[in-house]
């Protein structure tokens, strides 16, 4: 039986629907040492801003139950470094390359994706909810009119079609993703982490430097399934469903919720194979169900 | 150079002081490219403990594959480990991180606390004159397993062992003097080693601490102040699982 796994996000093809999180798989490189990349749908990077960020004081990352709390604070070298280091290296790849962006105003996110507009880049992904960054990035993430106006000034400037990265950090998802559907986003990305906190009852402090952090792992899960199934019945435009994916099974009840690909986040700090395990577990289901067209399992949930 | 994630057995587990335990593991992989001052990720059998524990290398027996983890219990993850038995099973990743550069010059290996066991690898790896000066709050570990290789010197908090104070009270009260240092431990002694090393003018390398998540280099959640722009990054913060965990000490702020 031929299977087909290719999804079209915006007229862009992945050869298959599993990309890995912003943040965790860094440009790739140091993933690239237990990773085929060419076996991935599409490399995400971490954010790049326009200038290089040094990121949040250490503590960064806890474990928490079933989940970890990071405050990086999107450290990134900055777009020129990014072009001139990491961009050569992922087009080495039989893949898409999605370049995450970010910024503390407009204008900085506008300056980068001016910067990638003529750049083998095949998609960008705009980072507004980012929880670990006070001004800037959430500061986009949690007002629809922002969503909405940020969005619009992405797409007058982008020669790429654009995912825009949604918070799960607000009261209803609907009307965040139906803003971006407004302002112009191709494609919606969802969920960021949840903002969290953890405190060290030894020592009396906050586990994190930044005291708050943004929860991620199979502890968030369910709450990003529905999340990602709110969303893509409220607009038209694909979505991609990441939240605590550590298997095909996982990733498999977001395409059944409705998403058109799926990012693997934090498993990958717990099995580096994580992500090409994902990919053969959802062909696996496919044959296992005689799945022909991966298309049929999106969105295919229904009553009981 | 590859890391590799595999599941290795547990070849022996004794406990070396409270809370303090030895473990062998048959690791071929790992053991074939492992040398002094790198470390393995261990990985609880927990599913809600995702992160791995970033533990070092005591010991790396290249001709019969085996590696030594000796570890203190602080958390489930550590306790789990202590609790594996021979034949046991123990996922780990390896070998990460850059290890001590072996100098062989009249040296100074510097251990404190939870420090000490990476230096006994760099004790077995150096040629060069070796004083082993191992610091405890109290209760002692692997002091007697140095002393095939070198001079021992010891400082205890509580004075029940060496020199009552700290490592450094310890060189000082001996009169001792090195060409090089490398040293292991809790960060106010490697800054103090540090400040010393810069009076007196000697190379000195630390190996540092900090919180990972994923430990190989991709996450940046445990990065430390550099003294120069980092090359990742390109601001001042050196990722220590993957451009250390062992620096010149010239080249990071603690």
């Amino acid at each position: 039986m031929s299977l087909n796994m290719k999804v079209n996000l915006a007229g862009v093809e992945l050869k298959n629907p599993v990309m890995e999180a912003s943040g965790t798989f860094g440009s790739g490189m140091e993933y690239s040492e237990f990773v085929d990349l060419n076996k991935l749908g599409a490399v995400v990077t971490k954010g790049v801003a326009n200038v290089p960020w040094p990121g949040n004081p250490t503590p960064r990352v806890v474990e928490t139950y079933g989940g970890m709390l990071n405050a990086i604070g999107l450290q990134n070298p900055g777009i020129d470094v990014f072009v001139e280091r990491d961009l050569p290296f992922l087009k080495q790849f039989d893949t898409k390359v999605i370049v995450n962006v970010c910024g503390k105003t407009t204008e900085q996110y506008l300056e980068v994706v001016e910067r990638l507009a003529d750049e083998p880049v095949d998609m960008l992904e705009i980072n507004i909810s980012c929880p670990n960054v006070k001004e800037g990035g959430i500061a986009f993430g949690q007002d629809p009119k922002a969503v909405e106006a940020i969005t619009r000034e992405v797409k007058k400037y982008a020669k790429q079609p654009i995912i825009m990265k949604l918070s799960p950090n607000v009261t209803d998802i609907k009307v965040m993703a139906k803003a971006a559907e407004a302002g112009g986003a191709d494609v919606i990305s969802l969920i960021n982490t949840l903002t969290g906190m953890k405190i060290d009852i030894n020592r009396r402090t906050f586990a994190l430097a930044n005291k708050t952090g943004g929860l991620s792992g199979p502890a968030i899960k369910p709450v990003a399934v529905r999340m990602v199934y709110e969303a893509s019945h409220a607009v038209k435009i694909p979505v991609i469903g990441m939240g605590g994916i550590m298997t095909a099974d996982d990733a498999l009840e977001f395409i059944l919720a409705g998403a058109c690909a799926v990012s693997v986040g934090t498993a990958n700090f717990h099995n580096p194979y994580a992500t090409v395990e994902v990919v053969e577990g959802i062909r696996r289901y496919m044959e296992k169900y005689q799945v022909e067209d991966i298309h049929s399992l999106i969105g295919a949930v229904h009553d009981r | 150079m590859a890391k590799i994630k595999m599941t290795a057995k547990v070849e022996s587990q004794v406990a070396l002081a409270l809370d303090v335990f030895s473990m062998w593991i048959e690791a071929g992989e790992i053991a074939k490219q492992a040398a002094a001052g790198q470390f393995v990720s261990v990985y609880s059998k927990d599913g809600s403990k995702l992160l791995p524990r970033p533990i070092s290398l005591c010991e790396v027996d290249k001709e019969n594959g085996r590696i030594r983890l000796v570890y203190r219990v602080v958390g489930g993850g550590t306790k789990e480990f202590s609790a594996y038995r021979a034949g046991d099973t123990v996922e780990v990743l390896g070998p990460l991180g850059n290890g001590f550069p072996l100098i062989h010059k009249k040296a100074f290996l510097i251990g404190g606390g939870i420090g000490i066991p990476p230096m006994l690898q760099l004790a077995k790896s150096l040629e060069g004159e070796k004083q082993m000066i191992l610091g405890y709050r109290d209760i002692r570990f692997l002091d007697e397993e140095f002393a095939a290789y070198g001079t021992v010197y010891l400082a205890t908090e509580d004075g029940s062992a060496g020199t009552k104070g700290n490592v450094l009270d310890a060189i000082r009260e001996n009169g001792l003097d090195a060409e090089v240092i490398f040293a292991c431990g809790p960060t106010p002694m490697l800054r103090a080693i540090k400040a010393y090393a810069a009076e007196k003018g000697i190379e000195c390398y630390l190996s540092l601490e900090e919180r990972m998540a994923c430990g190989v280099g991709a996450c940046l959640g445990c990065v430390c102040q550099s003294t120069d722009v980092d090359h990742h990054s390109h601001v001042h913060n050196k990722r220590v699982c993957k451009d250390g965990p062992v620096f010149r000490a010239e080249e990071v702020e603690l």
